[in-house]
């Protein structure tokens, strides 16, 4: 993302240069303005806007790229954790999670920045500041994960002195960037008007939280660093902090979701816009009542969540049902279908990504149930309807490790469903115990076991956990990846001519 | 028309908007890499013991060698000394070991050990391979004594002084450093 940094000082010495040769009303402009003259009558500009257009348009397929691998990056992460560390949670809300989260939201406020640069020509400072942010993070990531400066179980490697080098690189292209960004950014324009209710406004509102958001889960990851710094004192920011904040800022994120994609640019109406949605609401809330009886109880968080679930998939459908339904001059539905730009596909699969991934944390988080419980052989436990007996307790020889090794039969209405072998392992040249768990899963939920500590009787203390729905999590993640992919493999993106491309004002027909 | 577009940051009266206002990115980055400097030189897992100033808690112990013969924090009273944890399960300890051996053999001030969670053979086996730096050793194979005295991971080593208070906690493996510049200027301040 670099490149977006190189590409905000370029963009302003072409439009001095190359672009006013053919905009001599610009240039015009320019000279008045500088001299205090009052401005001459003013013309949108369309050079510059192009120009943005063209940028944007440029950055689009990398930022999205760049995006797609930081979302595998953290779903093969919290994947790892969730079979790895023997806890069985997902996210920790640990340093380590953080630094690669908060270039994450930032990319992805980036991503949607870029979209009203490029159709609109607006938010360009912003858009801009939003790339050098998001490179920053990822900069910021990589001090904090390798200098010590925060406690994290995923801290490796760490040492003082290569942080100095980290820190170093860090003031002198961050600090260089955003110089470059406060000594340019007064000449950029502020592109094309739009009314309160528009698309460019609900990009705006996508935008604040997704920052506030950052910063929030900035100010909790370096909290602890301030406080030590100032001497006043040790503590931790964990879960409490995290979840209440950024639950309380995805809320109104994931609602904006379903009205923003069928806002009109520039100028909608509100009543219009409440009729395109009229059945979306009461159908979400619907379904959310009914999944939330179906799977335990009705709660607010839980069946406020659900609903915002299907609060996106049903705003997804009614904006495909719009374009795909049939009108006199046009073809058949499939006809229809292949014509929807991939770009918009493409959003739509992210936000159903984005979609399920909240469907699979709402229902984690509030059914999941989990029991401790001693074991040995023969003796059995139940949990959310499925039984778990310990019918062997082994040790095993591996190649670098030995194990004890519990075998543990899960059956439901007396039919056995699986055969889970967790492990303790105490590998022999680290000599630290490992936890490795042994999980049945399927889309539905998870049985997740695993070994805790053995007692003097040589009983085990085993957790059982249920947890519903949580490889939607995951696959939410790969969805939205797979979104990210039809979106950055739009054809538009391609078809840049080399001739076109280095004639601004020849790519300024806008796709 | 100027008044009605927005499509540039000048201003309508034509002056370029100026540089200040894009300036706070910039000034707010400055401000977080110095914190992230001032950080650079702390350690995260260091936690301060709450014990420091405080009476060191009481114990009641076997000695390693002598499971019949008691051991008491009154016994200590009246003089400095160091008490410091270990165990034969732990690798830390063994890199500390030789520094601990070589500064008991100055004899500044007594060390005792507290064998934490270990078995008696394993300690003493341990203790006839690598030395004994210890005047004595509590036998704490529960880890009780260390509960009492926060101990949440082993080598660690505090200075008690002749009230029975503890003046100073050290985390983590003892290093000829941590000895020349803290533990014993500590010591000698402590008996003077």
């Amino acid at each position: 993302m670099t490149v977006l940094d190189f590409r905000s000082g370029g963009y302003a010495d072409a439009r001095d240069g190359q672009l006013s040769d053919d905009a001599p009303g610009h240039a015009t402009h320019w000279h008045g303005a500088r001299h205090g003259e009052p401005a001459p009558e003013w013309h949108p500009d369309w050079h510059d806007d192009d120009w943005d257009a063209t940028w944007a348009r440029w950055t689009r397929p990398w930022t999205t790229a760049a995006w797609i691998f930081l979302t595998f990056g953290i779903g093969l992460g919290s994947w790892w954790a969730y079979n790895e560390l023997g806890w069985g949670g997902w996210w920790f809300w640990d340093p380590v999670e953080n630094a690669s989260f908060m270039p994450w939201l930032c990319g992805t406020a980036l991503i949607h920045s870029l979209a009203v640069t490029e159709k609109r020509g607006s938010f360009k400072v912003w858009t801009v500041l939003l790339a050098i942010m998001a490179f920053s993070l990822s900069l910021l990531g990589t001090f904090l994960v390798r200098s010590g400066v925060l406690s994290s179980v995923h801290a490796f490697a760490t040492d003082p002195r290569r942080g100095l080098f980290i820190l170093a690189f860090l003031v002198l292209v961050i600090g260089a960037s955003l110089m470059l960004f406060a000594w340019r950014a007064p000449r950029v324009g502020l592109g094309q008007r739009f009314g309160i209710l528009s698309r460019e406004s609900m990009l705006l509102i996508n935008n604040m939280l997704l920052a506030v958001a950052t910063g929030a889960v900035l100010l909790g990851t370096l909290y602890p660093l301030f406080l030590d710094a100032m001497g006043l004192g040790k503590i931790s920011v964990g879960p409490p902090y995290f979840d209440t904040v950024f639950g309380l800022l995805m809320a109104p994120l994931l609602l904006m979701m379903g009205i923003g994609p069928l806002t009109r640019w520039k100028q909608d109406e509100p009543g219009t816009l409440a009729r395109r949605l009229r059945w979306a609401l009461p159908g979400a809330v619907v379904a959310a009542v009914i999944t939330s009886l179906w799977a335990g109880h009705v709660s607010l968080a839980t069946t406020g969540g659900l609903a915002l679930a299907y609060w996106i998939v049903a705003s997804v459908l009614v904006d495909l049902a719009e374009r795909l339904r049939p009108t006199e001059r046009s073809g058949s539905i499939a006809g229809r279908a292949a014509l929807l730009p991939r770009a918009m596909v493409g959003m739509f699969v992210a936000h159903l990504g984005v979609a399920a991934f909240a469907f699979g944390v709402a229902m984690v988080k509030t059914y999941e149930t989990e029991r401790d419980v001693k074991m040995g052989r023969g003796d059995t436990t139940e949990i959310a309807g499925y039984s778990f007996k310990m019918v062997g307790l082994r040790e095993v020889q591996g190649a670098n490790y030995v194990a004890a090794q519990g075998q543990i039969e899960v059956s439901r209405d007396g039919r056995v469903i699986a055969t889970l072998s967790p492990e303790k392992r105490i590998y022999r040249v680290q000599s630290n115990p490992m936890t490795e768990a042994a999980v049945d899963s399927n889309p539905l939920r998870d049985l997740y076991v695993s070994m805790g500590e053995q007692l003097p009787s040589g009983e085990w203390i085993v957790r059982v956990q249920y947890k519903p729905f949580i490889v939607w999590i995951w696959g939410g993640c790969l969805v939205m990846m797979l979104g990210g992919l039809l979106a950055a493999s739009d054809r538009r993106y391609r078809a840049a001519k080399p001739q076109a491309a280095r004639l601004p004002s020849a790519v300024g027909v806008k796709a | 028309m100027s008044s009605t577009n927005s499509s540039e940051a000048l201003p309508a009266g034509g002056k370029p908007a100026s540089m200040g206002r894009f300036l706070w990115p910039l000034g707010l980055f400055m401000v977080l890499a110095g914190f992230l400097a001032v950080g650079l030189k702390l350690d995260p897992k260091e936690v301060p013991s709450p014990l420091i100033g405080k009476p060191a808690p009481g114990f009641t112990a076997t000695a390693l060698a002598q499971p019949d013969r008691t051991l008491r924090k009154e016994d200590l009273q009246g003089k400095v000394w160091l008490l410091n944890v270990w165990a034969s399960w732990c690798g830390a300890c063994r890199d500390e070991h030789p520094v601990l051996v070589e500064f008991s053999r100055k004899g500044v001030v007594p060390v005792y050990g507290l064998n934490y969670k270990d078995q008696r053979n394993d300690g003493l086996g341990w203790l006839a391979k690598f030395g004994n730096p210890y005047t004595d050793s509590l036998f704490d194979p529960e880890g009780r004594i260390g509960i009492d005295y926060g101990v949440y991971g082993v080598p660690e080593t505090f200075v008690v002084d002749k009230q029975g208070v503890i003046r100073y906690k050290h985390i983590g493996p003892i290093t000829p450093q941590v000895l020349r510049d803290k533990i014993e200027p500590l010591v000698r301040q402590l008996n003077g």
